[in-house]
């Protein structure tokens, strides 16, 4: 369902220009809206639906197979930290949808790591990434094989 | 042209900021912290790659914590899957990581699922592991902004760069923003490629407006494959390609489905039709049938042969597990966290799944190396576990000294998913760290020469769109020039009827692969005369350039493998059996950058695990 813009709500602001992952959404020279530019390149991805402040992108259903007459509109809210959605059928039923999007402060608890703790030499040189091995919540360590047990071939 | 030119020197390189890209820009800052971390992303990082749109499962999850799973078991299972290839050793490596990654992904804030008997993650199938990710990508992409010291976003990388002071060694990468026309050249001590794998090589189904709806997002233009290509890396397993099984239209997915809402498939007149081919697909394939779980290739193998028969559509029987409220949440919510285009299709056909068991169909094919199927580049695993032909120095670097790549650019490693290729951008950029360290007194040259003959390569599009444009008096019909999407509709048109696509139902030969290769190589003459309107068409026309130069690579690979090793994904109508004999290996490629020729060699299959 590629997207298409309503002119009465877009203000032409460019969110959905910034963060448009096929580079479709685009700002008409003469209105200084945003328009799609290549309907045909869209994946319904949302991004842009989701990026709107206005509310003012929505998606019609690709015209080789969706009949008209059906919506799927999204609100995202990231200071609640959930996404609501609304489907409506073509023959008028409705679904509605809530889901959370994170479980905490936005952004918060990603660490820095340029601020923790330096690694050592020895762990360079180790088979370890960042915050192992206790992120694995095991106490036996990085698990490894030995070489002696690889079989060229067929056999297994 | 009056574009400028911005210079980047830094240590670490990461082209693309998907998944991958992520994960080598997040983990690189641990292990340097006085190295300068540059990303070059094609859209945007907050919203970029597969996962752009979100998942709601994380397809990669060992659960080692509560002994689910080990890494010897995901090794068994992708090799299975695959039809008994797989390189074991990155398998295998990128397995006992994925659940620290996992883990971090949680702290951060992304919801996973909970089993609420026993507090685990609430698994969908044995691998899978379900979860509200809407802001997956946005929460990954946050981690990476703050390890980097620079993001350049809508920087379309056209090529990576070489060292002049030493051969094979790379040197950086070029390319140009597509909103300003800049010329970037970004000088590196090491590379990752965390670039996208393949869609739109293969005609898809839909060819009007809906052509964007690929099962694959439509911006995976083969930067994976074509940037590594171009500078001769050995690239492995790209004949390896999938198809998927997906609701008919929107492609949603399948697999929670399947596994967690336990929906089944029938043909049109509501058989079971799978254990009808058992005796047929044992005479192609041999014991392969008898695995567990049953290789996806040969599913859909069924799926192919019963429609042939005229028996389909296949439907998934939907209505009964859908009178259950929390089921039907969980099918519905399934496609609004992945596939929201799902969705639409079925509100625009009043399709409830409670009511109406909905069509399935099988895809175009793909090429990528991040999903169920490994293609990608030739890349060394790590010293502890590897076999001697599959190490040489540096966990994830190709043969290409100093370029390294994760996710979709790496071959071997299937069914690592979003989890597993961020867990692969960690491990390359370790390593990468560490190459920089050990090689602390190379000095990268990149001459201006060089980058004066990229730059006139680069911009040649608008160059042909301008000069030929004032030949006609209007119009997309010139004697001169093809528009990106002429071109990208001829390469899939070439891939679907000679390479098995669609429209062959996935059936090819030596005579077809042949023909097709010399249609491939008239289209790269031509695309030397593609004309780009502005900067959007020009990335359209490099984003055509990868997917043409990843197409040869395909169609080669193709050709050499003389079996039909996954049925369901193509065949060989030459050589329509598996045969273990001789084709038990790792097909490998090199496309030598002077002279455009390609050579095609095998490498052993090793077994770590039994």
């Amino acid at each position: 369902m590629p997207t298409f813009v309503y002119m009465t709500r877009c203000d032409g602001c460019g969110h959905c220009v910034d963060i448009c992952p096929s580079d479709i959404m685009h700002i008409d020279p003469t209105y200084r809206r945003a328009l799609n530019i290549e309907p045909n390149m869209c994946w319904e991805c949302y991004s842009c639906v989701k990026a709107c402040p206005q509310n003012a992108i929505d998606c019609r259903g690709y015209a080789d197979f969706a009949p008209l007459g059906h919506s799927v509109r999204v609100r995202r809210e990231e200071e609640k930290g959930t996404i609501s959605w609304r489907i409506k059928f073509r023959d008028g039923r409705v679904k509605d949808f809530v889901s959370p999007i994170t479980t905490q402060p936005w952004g918060e608890k990603i660490p820095r790591l340029a601020e923790m703790a330096r690694p050592s030499e020895e762990d360079l040189n180790s088979q370890l990434l960042w915050s192992e091995p206790d992120a694995l919540n095991i106490d036996t360590g990085l698990p490894v094989i030995s070489k002696n047990k690889f079989k060229q071939g067929v056999y297994y | 042209m009056g574009f400028k030119t911005v210079y980047e020197d830094c240590d670490i390189l990461v082209v693309g900021g998907g998944m991958g890209g992520c994960g080598a820009a997040f983990e690189a800052r641990h292990w340097a912290r006085d190295m300068k971390i540059v990303v070059a992303e094609k859209a945007n990082i907050d919203r970029s790659g597969a996962v752009a749109q979100g998942l709601y499962a994380i397809n990669c999850y060992m659960g080692m914590q509560w002994d689910e799973n080990q890494p010897e078991d995901h090794v068994r299972y992708a090799r299975n899957d695959l039809m008994g290839i797989v390189r074991e050793d990155l398998a295998y490596d990128m397995a006992r990581h994925v659940d620290s990654a996992v883990h971090k992904f949680e702290e951060w804030g992304l919801p996973l699922m909970r089993d609420p008997e026993t507090g685990h993650y609430q698994r969908e199938g044995k691998w899978q592991i379900m979860i509200h990710g809407e802001s997956y990508k946005p929460i990954v992409a946050e981690a990476a902004r703050k390890s980097v010291d620079k993001i350049y976003n809508r920087i379309m990388v056209t090529h990576l760069l070489m060292d002049e002071n030493q051969p094979n060694r790379v040197g950086g990468a070029i390319g140009f923003n597509v909103r300003t026309g800049g010329l970037h050249v970004f000088r590196a001590k090491a590379v990752i490629v965390g670039a996208g794998g393949a869609s739109h090589i293969f005609k898809p189904r839909s060819v009007g407006e809906g052509m964007g709806r690929t099962w694959y997002a439509p911006w995976s233009s083969a930067s994976a494959y074509a940037l590594p290509i171009m500078v001769g890396a050995k690239m492995t397993q790209m004949e390896n390609r999938i198809v998927l099984c997906r609701f008919k239209d929107g492609y949603g997915p399948v697999g929670a489905y399947f596994l967690h809402l336990k929906t089944y498939t029938q043909n049109a007149y509501g058989d079971e039709y799978e254990s009808k081919w058992y005796q047929h697909t044992k005479d192609m394939v041999g014991e392969y049938i008898d695995h567990h779980p049953t290789p996806t290739c040969l599913r859909n193998h069924a799926f192919l042969q019963e429609v042939a028969a005229g028996r389909g559509p296949i439907h998934m029987v939907t209505k009964e597990a859908f009178q259950d409220p929390h089921k039907e949440t969980v099918g519905w919510e399934n496609f609004l966290g992945m596939t929201v285009g799902q969705a639409v299709v079925w509100a625009s056909q009043n399709i409830d799944p409670k009511y109406i068991n909905p069509e399935l169909t099988t895809s175009e094919p793909y090429v990528m190396g991040s999903h169920a199927t490994c293609s990608g580049a030739w890349a060394s695993g790590p010293e502890d576990i590897s076999p001697d032909e599959y190490y040489w120095g540096y966990n994830r670097m190709m043969t290409v000294e100093g370029l390294f790549g994760a996710g979709d650019a790496l071959g071997g490693t299937a069914h690592a998913f979003s989890s597993g290729s961020f867990t692969e951008g960690r491990l390359a950029a370790k390593a990468a760290v560490k190459f920089i360290r050990d090689h602390a007194n190379d000095k990268i040259n990149v001459s201006d020469k060089q980058i004066e003959d990229r730059r006139k390569e680069i911009y040649k599009p608008l160059e042909n769109y301008q000069v030929g444009r004032n030949e006609i008096v209007g119009g997309t019909v010139s004697p001169s020039y093809i528009l990106p999407l002429h071109g990208l509709q001829r390469l899939e048109k070439i891939m679907d009827e000679y390479a098995g696509g669609i429209g062959v139902n996935y059936m090819t030969n030596e005579p077809l692969l042949k023909f097709g290769l010399e249609k491939l190589k008239i289209l790269q003459e031509d695309l030397e005369h593609i004309g780009a309107e502005d900067l959007h068409q020009l990335q359209r026309a490099w984003e055509l350039k990868h997917r043409a130069i990843a197409s040869e690579c395909v169609t080669q690979h193709t050709l050499f493998r003389k079996e039909t090793r996954w049925p369901g994904y193509y065949y060989r109508g030459d050589h329509l059996k598996l045969d273990d004999e001789n084709w038990h290996v790792l097909t490998l490629s090199r496309r030598d950058p002077e002279s455009g020729e390609w050579e095609m060699e095998k490498a052993p299959v090793y077994h770590i695990v039994d």
